[in-house]
């Protein structure tokens, strides 16, 4: 035998060797030589639902059901949150991670309630802001509130640094993360200025009779240890017609969350915009996010 | 003769100028639908015991609703109720307005936010952003009697970085008829 013949085979048995035959079913095998999500036919796209779908009951016994729908023509989400009526009272963050099915141990949360003293500098530094603020009743006195989460820009530093396209800026305004691409180097993370992106470092566990059985394959399906998720303005919720308000909107107790469609004029994000001066954090980065926040008063 | 032809243009005329106004008020109330006003249950209607009481327009310390702390504007009962109808509420002009449309009369004084409210910038909806929403009316929110905003209970504090696997189990809470679940506080 020659010497590059050996090289050869010993390769190829090394690469045998790294899927596990003892397991080599199709679901494996298919999971293997998945493709890439957006230049899968529609078909592909419900097969692939379908194995998530039949993987998290062999696991858990629980049925869930994985949307892929695409996004609605005409449709560009944006939020307002408005800074003169949040009282940090953390429904949203909890409303949050109910609906997206978010892991509870370690702990994900998708949005951080910032507290900040009245008169404090802010929105240039975040630095002074205290996001363990632990009171008995909000909001306390002398202090005011800012929620953050994905800000969902339209010129997203995160999507332009992945080396695997595993992130990506749909049509209608939801930058979204395609979990089974993602290979969790967190470069993503880093170039986030929001802080938006949560790292699941361990198994994420989700009680599976506290888990949401409506998914969509790019926002709150089941999740794995290794990769970055993000908030997706509960694509699962918004991307229908008729589409429910995110969680985060539902649950406010002020009234201070507001969502719609930037393209309808009489939305009320865009009377928001329109009637209110609205400002977006750390506009200076050139990132223009669909997150707007403004002071009703 | 004459004179009856002339009463009747003159009455026209007036009719005429009454017609916009009215197509300016119906214009002005939000065509959605709103949550109910959240009225102490078996309180109204509120002439079910009214009936039988003469009207008295003096301000006072009142024997009955005394759970009532008014903290808002001159403390008046009768600058929102109304003396005669005692199921309905009226505006400064003396218009009747039914308790579930009491956006109306908030908005005499609030003006700013009911513009705010009926464009949604001020309040909370709820239901489908492309669909039917529910508007929740200002005293869903506010105690018309003290409207400032109540402090709510805090819900748990994020676990800082050393300890997000030291979290304890998530139990549900209802919040609003939803089921949030927050980790255990032991509290």
């Amino acid at each position: 035998m020659k010497r590059r013949d050996f090289i050869k085979s010993t390769a190829i048995a090394a690469g045998g060797l790294l899927i596990p035959l003892d397991k080599s079913d199709a679901s494996l095998w298919d999971t293997f030589f998945q493709k890439y999500f957006r230049e899968m036919t529609p078909e592909e796209k419900k097969n692939l639902a379908k194995r998530l779908e039949n993987e998290y009951k062999e696991k858990t016994g629980v049925n869930i059901n994985i949307k892929t729908n695409e996004a609605l023509p005409a449709v560009k989400f944006a939020y307002g949150l408005d800074l003169s009526r949040c009282i940090g009272c953390r429904r949203c963050v909890y409303a949050c991670v109910t609906e997206n099915n978010l892991s509870r141990n370690p702990q994900v949360q998708y949005i951080t309630v910032l507290e900040f003293k009245n008169g404090e500098k802010w929105v240039s530094d975040l630095e002074e802001s205290n996001k363990y603020f632990d009171h008995k009743e909000q909001p306390e006195p002398g202090h005011f509130y800012m929620p953050v989460q994905c800000q969902q820009c339209d010129n997203p530093p995160c999507v332009k640094v992945c080396p695997t396209q595993a992130t990506w800026k749909e049509p209608d305004g939801i930058v979204v993360v395609d979990y089974n691409w993602c290979i969790g180097c967190r470069y993503c993370m880093a170039a986030c200025p929001y802080g938006a992106r949560k790292f699941n470092w361990a198994e994420p566990q989700v009680p599976s009779d506290q888990f949401n059985p409506n998914t969509h394959y790019l926002g709150n399906r089941p999740k794995f240890k290794g990769h970055v998720e993000k908030c997706t303005f509960c694509i699962q919720r918004t991307r229908e017609n008729p589409g429910k308000y995110p969680a985060c909107v539902e649950i406010c107790p002020v009234g201070a969350r507001k969502f719609g469609n930037i393209l309808d004029p009489e939305s009320e994000i865009s009377q928001c915009i329109e009637k209110k001066r609205v400002f977006r954090l750390k506009e200076e980065l050139n990132t223009n996010p669909s997150f707007y926040y403004f002071f009703s008063l | 003769m004459r004179f009856r032809e002339y009463a009747v243009a003159i009455f026209a005329v007036l009719a005429l100028c009454m017609l916009p106004q009215t197509a300016a008020a119906d214009q002005d109330e939000p065509k959605v639908t709103t949550t109910k006003p959240p009225l102490t249950e078996g309180i109204f209607p509120c002439s079910n015991c009214h009936a039988s009481m003469p009207p008295n327009k003096e301000k006072r310390d009142l024997s009955f609703h005394t759970e009532i702390q008014l903290k808002h504007g001159d403390n008046w009962c009768l600058n929102c109720h109304d003396l005669t109808n005692r199921d309905m509420l009226h505006r400064a002009s003396g218009e009747l307005v039914p308790f579930e449309k009491l956006y109306k009369v908030c908005g005499q004084c609030h003006g700013n936010i009911y513009r705010d409210w009926k464009i949604g910038i001020h309040g909370k909806r709820v239901g489908y952003w492309n669909g039917e929403k529910t508007y929740y009316l200002c005293v869903n929110c506010h105690n018309p009697h003290s409207p400032k905003f109540k402090p709510l209970p805090a819900l748990p504090v994020p676990a800082k970085p050393l300890e997000i696997t030291k979290v304890k189990p998530s139990v549900p809470v209802m919040i609003e008829d939803k089921k949030l679940y927050i980790p255990e506080t032991g509290k």
